[in-house]
Formats: structure tokens, C-alpha cells, sequence
């Protein structure tokens, strides 16, 4: 499945992922997929960038935050529910702290120029951020069993749907993501046959 | 920033309402925000119109995860208790789910169902991250604006600079005007 040659690592604790997850919630200004993905894949090797995708599969049909979901399943896959707590723990309670004190602080900062500046600069290069970590997840789907040709026109249309037409998540997923997942479901179907046999 | 906090504000109803707009945030607590809007500042009355783009647009600006805009709607709305009613409702239910739902497929990670949903969604959970980053930058109009989500697309892609080096530079960039 992985494309990288080096084994997966793991964490050695249920400190470790809630330090982990700390840190990597403290880099996320507008948003904290795009460190996860860095973080979780490249640079603890926890997680190849398929299984990224297949976690982040789940947190975005499910309801509830992605990236907090993303956290949970990935606690949970290595530690159980305790995995899953400091996971979700270690993503939110630092920033939540951090949060309500600029919350606290915002209103005498809020209209001057040099902060709604620097506030319109890091909106420009989270959405950077998340373009490229989209980028780069692009090669996930080379092993995908429904074919590039099939993937690319997927992904175009969600995109067309989701970003010109603004058409409600719901509809895309249940809409697009039907079609998908039918179409890997035929193209699943000789492999599946095989492992039965042999299960 | 609400000096006195109302007195009568109603936590478990807010609570409750919370725990109810969980169950609906398929992508994210942000896609519930038109409702939460129509409680809190139409309904109840607890915040103003300000207020509540500024929550969102503080918790943005801050590190973390998005949802904590709810747990500074929250504090806005009531203090420490509000943010913890409210931050509590929208993610007990979610969470609980995502927990029974990452197991329950796990113990079938081999059933042709679960693999196929795994490779259908795959492009469209890529394509979603690519909107995102579309509806985000064309929030704001402007080649400079635009120049600047382009090469933080790129170095992302293509490097391994860090990430807090970007949003730094974004900053210093903004702060000066020139974005």
C-alpha cells in the first residue's frame, strides 16, 4: 500500500500521542489538516499517506469536526479508547486555553490595521497550505483500484460541485460519493472473490 | 469583551441544541454555523451580528482545531460555563460516533463494502481539501492575496520548510500591507 520504503513507526505511549497531538494543534493556524498530514506521515511515520486518506474518509462523512475525528481514530488505532482520549485531549486543550485568552485580549487589538493585515496574511497561506497538502496526497490514489481515469473525473466534479456550484457537502457525498464508491465496489469485485476463497 | 455575562442564559438548552447540531456537522462544526447563528443571535439574543463572524474568525487566526470558534461563541455568549456547554455538546455525540464508527470498520477492514467505500471516497476527500482551499482564498479578492495561497500551495507540495515559516512569513507580509 505505502509508496514509501521505510517501515511505519508507532507511538511508545499514550503520552506520546497527546504530546504529539499538542504540538501539532499548536502549529494549525486555519486549520490543522494540512500539519496532521505532515506531521502523522512524514515526520513520525505513523501513518502512510493512503491510510491518511482512508482515516480522513471517515472523518469527513461522519459528522463532527474532521480533524478531531481524524485524532480519535488514530488514538484509537493504536491505544484504544485511552489512544483516542489523549489523542482528542492532546488536540484541543492547549488551544482551547490559547483561544479564549486571545478571545480575551481581541477587542482592543481587533481593529488595528497592522493585525487585520497580518490576520489576512495567514488566511492566505493556510489556503496555500491545505492546496498543497492536497497536492501531495494526489499520489494516494495511484494504487486506486477504480483507475486514474475514473479518480481524476471524481475528483474534478467534487471539486466543480463543492467550489463553483457550492453545493451542500451532503449532496456531493452522498451524490459523488455513491457513484465512487458502486464503481470501486465492481472493481473490487474479482479480489474479493479471490480472498474469500482463501479466507 | 461582554462585560456582564447574562444571568439567565439557559446552558442546558444550549447545551442540548449543541449536542442536536453535532449529529448535522457532516464537514465540519462550520457547516452548522448558519444555525448556530439563528440561535445565538436570532433567537436568544446572545450575541451580536460582530460578535459572532469575529468567533469564527478568531479561532482562524488561532492554533488549534477550527471548532473551537463554538467554545468562543461560548464564552461570548456566557463565559467559561457557556464555552463549556457548548463546546461539549458539539463534540460528545460526534466523537462517540467517529469512535463506534472507526471500529466497527476496522473488524471489517476486509469486507468488500468497507474497502470499497475507503477507495470511493478517497478522490473526493481530496477534491473537498482542494475547495477548501478554493472557498478560502476567494474569500478575499486580490492578485497578491492570490499570489501568496500559490506559493504557500507549492512550497507545501514541493519542500519540507515548515509549516509555522510560512504562516510567520504570511504574517510579516499582511502586517506590512502587502497582501
Amino acid at each position: 500500500m505505502t509508496d514509501d520504503t521505510h517501515p511505519l513507526a508507532r507511538p511508545s505511549s499514550e503520552k506520546e500521542l497527546f504530546v504529539a497531538f499538542t504540538l501539532l494543534a499548536l502549529q494549525g493556524f486555519g486549520g490543522v489538516l494540512a500539519v496532521a498530514q505532515r506531521v502523522l506521515c512524514e515526520q513520525k511515520r505513523w501513518l502512510t499517506k493512503e491510510q491518511f486518506v482512508e482515516i480522513l474518509a471517515f472523518g469527513q462523512v461522519l459528522p463532527g469536526p474532521n480533524v478531531c475525528n481524524v485524532a480519535l481514530m488514530v488514538g484509537d488505532r493504536f491505544f484504544g479508547w485511552r489512544g483516542a482520549f489523549a489523542a482528542l485531549a492532546g488536540m484541543m486543550t492547549v488551544p482551547l486555553v490559547i483561544v479564549l485568552a486571545i478571545t480575551a485580549a481581541y477587542s482592543q487589538y481587533a481593529s488595528n490595521p497592522v493585525v487585520a493585515g497580518a490576520l489576512k496574511g495567514m488566511g492566505a497561506v493556510a489556503a496555500g497550505l491545505i492546496v498543497g497538502t492536497a497536492l501531495k496526497l494526489i499520489s494516494a490514489l495511484r494504487a486506486n483500484p477504480m483507475g486514474t481515469p475514473a479518480c481524476t473525473v471524481l475528483l474534478v466534479s467534487a471539486f466543480v460541485a463543492v467550489a463553483f456550484l457550492r453545493w451542500p457537502l451532503v449532496w456531493v457525498l452522498l451524490g459523488l460519493g455513491t457513484v465512487a464508491c458502486l464503481l470501486a465496489w465492481r472493481r473490487l469485485r474479482a479480489d474479493t472473490a479471490a480472498a474469500a476463497e482463501g479466507g | 469583551m461582554t462585560g456582564a455575562m447574562p444571568l439567565s442564559v439557559d446552558l442546558l438548552a444550549l447545551f442540548a441544541h449543541f449536542l442536536l447540531l453535532s449529529l448535522l456537522a457532516i464537514g465540519g462544526a462550520i457547516t452548522v454555523a448558519p444555525d448556530m447563528h439563528r440561535v445565538l443571535v436570532g433567537e436568544m439574543g446572545l450575541l451580536s451580528d460582530v460578535q459572532f463572524n469575529a468567533s469564527i474568525a478568531i479561532a482562524q487566526a488561532s492554533p488549534g482545531p477550527n471548532v473551537l470558534f463554538v467554545a468562543v461563541m461560548g464564552y461570548q455568549a456566557a463565559g467559561l460555563p457557556g464555552a463549556a456547554a457548548m463546546l461539549a455538546g458539539i463534540m460528545l455525540p460526534s466523537t462517540t460516533l467517529a469512535l463506534a464508527a472507526a471500529r466497527w470498520s476496522h473488524a471489517r477492514r476486509d469486507w468488500r463494502a468497507v474497502r470499497a467505500f475507503k477507495a470511493g471516497m478517497a478522490p473526493i476527500v481530496i477534491a473537498l481539501m482542494f475547495a477548501t482551499g478554493w472557498i478560502l482564498s476567494a474569500e478575499t479578492p486580490g492578485w497578491r492575496h492570490m499570489l501568496l495561497t500559490v506559493v504557500a500551495a507549492v512550497l507545501v507540495w514541493r519542500t519540507r520548510l515548515h509549516l509555522l515559516v510560512m504562516i510567520t512569513v504570511g504574517a510579516i507580509v499582511g502586517g506590512l500591507g502587502w497582501v
